[in-house]
């Protein structure tokens, strides 16, 4: 009895905790502006991506050379988009507030990865310059 | 026998421990992260005893898991210092330290004598080996409950400092996700096989990574709204 209610508590926690982590990495991306050209290629209007380009960013994040920094985020962010997708399908019937929020939270992660692809597109950029300048 | 997988995660989480010590020696941040740093050479040594072990007397042998699981229960009450240097941090200014110190020695006291009142009833198993694990149990589901109440003041006290909110929040998931894993256990030992003997070490080498991150990507000075990461109805509450 004792062990279930351990068990059944700390997953709900567990829950929490792994939550509230991806959202503050996702909250200092939150604060980068997207550039017009990371827009122009994604075709994205205004600064609010739709979630269902995540798949996609994060294909054209693969294509781009690594900065380096910026590898562990998209895995706990590629989680958390996970989750929120389970949990958007399991609470359509049900709870159409949380199904609402879920959808935030994973144009949230979206708007991450179009920030990280940003910035390797800029890193890119500055590689070649440097390359094009050593000749 | 262990896996390549389990040495990937053992190399993995002993380089994130000793990085993160060099890293705040070198930043100056020694003392003011003491207890953390003491918890991350206590682990790097327990992690060499426990190999050692594993080499000398194999991994299903009585001495071996004895080391094990008393080495991991103290590494926990370690733990416990690090939850209360993070309690002395949020409540600074207000002067409650001592009466910080006062409740973990009390609930750390509590802990062990409720594991073996629980135990003593058991009179089918060896009470020191089954007393070590139900303390493990006990002793993670007791951090779960310190961080998760460290976790609420740092949203109610509105506590902004990012390198904080991700240090406690990284503990909480450790303790969450090992607190359950004993509770799993304890309730179906067949799963242990398959799915349960891999949180552990996932777990203890996913805090000291997180750890590493936080103290390379996050800078002292760097601030975050708590009601940006905490949970709707967490936020809703820091604000009524």
């Amino acid at each position: 009895m004792i062990a279930a209610l351990i068990c059944v508590i700390s997953v709900v926690l567990f829950l929490q905790f792994f939550i509230s982590y991806s959202r503050s990495i996702i909250a200092a991306y939150r604060m980068s502006e997207l550039s017009e050209q990371v827009r122009e290629v994604v075709g994205i209007e205004g600064q609010e991506v739709n979630s269902d380009q995540f798949g996609r960013l994060v294909q054209l994040v693969r294509l781009c050379p690594q900065k380096g920094d910026d590898r562990t985020d998209l895995k706990v962010v590629g989680v958390y988009y996970w989750m929120m997708g389970i949990l958007r399908s399991a609470a359509r019937l049900l709870a159409p507030r949380v199904t609402s929020w879920a959808e935030r939270e994973r144009a949230g992660c979206a708007y991450f990865v179009a920030v990280a692809l940003d910035r390797r597109i800029a890193y890119s950029r500055d590689l070649l310059a440097q390359q094009m300048s050593d000749r | 026998m262990l896996g390549p997988f389990d040495y990937v995660l053992v190399l993995l989480g002993l380089l994130a421990e000793a990085y993160v010590v060099v890293r705040l020696c070198l930043s100056e941040n020694f003392l003011r992260y003491f207890s953390l740093n003491i918890y991350m050479l206590g682990v790097v040594g327990v992690t060499i005893g426990q190999d050692f072990a594993l080499l000398k007397f194999g991994v299903s042998s009585p001495v071996y898991a004895y080391v094990y699981y008393y080495t991991d229960a103290l590494l926990t009450i370690a733990l416990f210092f690090v939850i209360m240097s993070f309690y002395q941090q949020v409540f600074h200014q207000m002067g409650v330290g001592r009466y910080v110190r006062w409740a973990s020695v009390f609930l750390l006291s509590a802990t062990a004598l409720f594991s073996y009142l629980v135990v003593r009833r058991m009179p089918t198993h060896h009470l020191t080996s089954r007393f070590v694990v139900e303390m493990s149990q006990n002793l993670y589901f007791v951090g779960v409950v310190l961080t998760y109440l460290l976790w609420g003041a740092v949203v109610k006290l509105r506590e902004t400092r990012t390198r904080l909110i991700q240090l406690v929040l990284a503990l909480g998931i450790f303790f969450s996700s090992d607190a359950a894993c004993y509770a799993l256990r304890n309730l179906f030992p067949g799963l242990e096989a398959n799915f349960l003997k891999w949180v552990p070490p996932l777990a203890g080498t996913f805090l000291p990574l997180a750890w590493a991150y936080t103290f390379t990507k996050i800078p002292e000075d760097a601030r975050l709204e708590t009601a940006r990461v905490a949970l709707p109805r967490m936020a809703a509450h820091q604000h009524s």
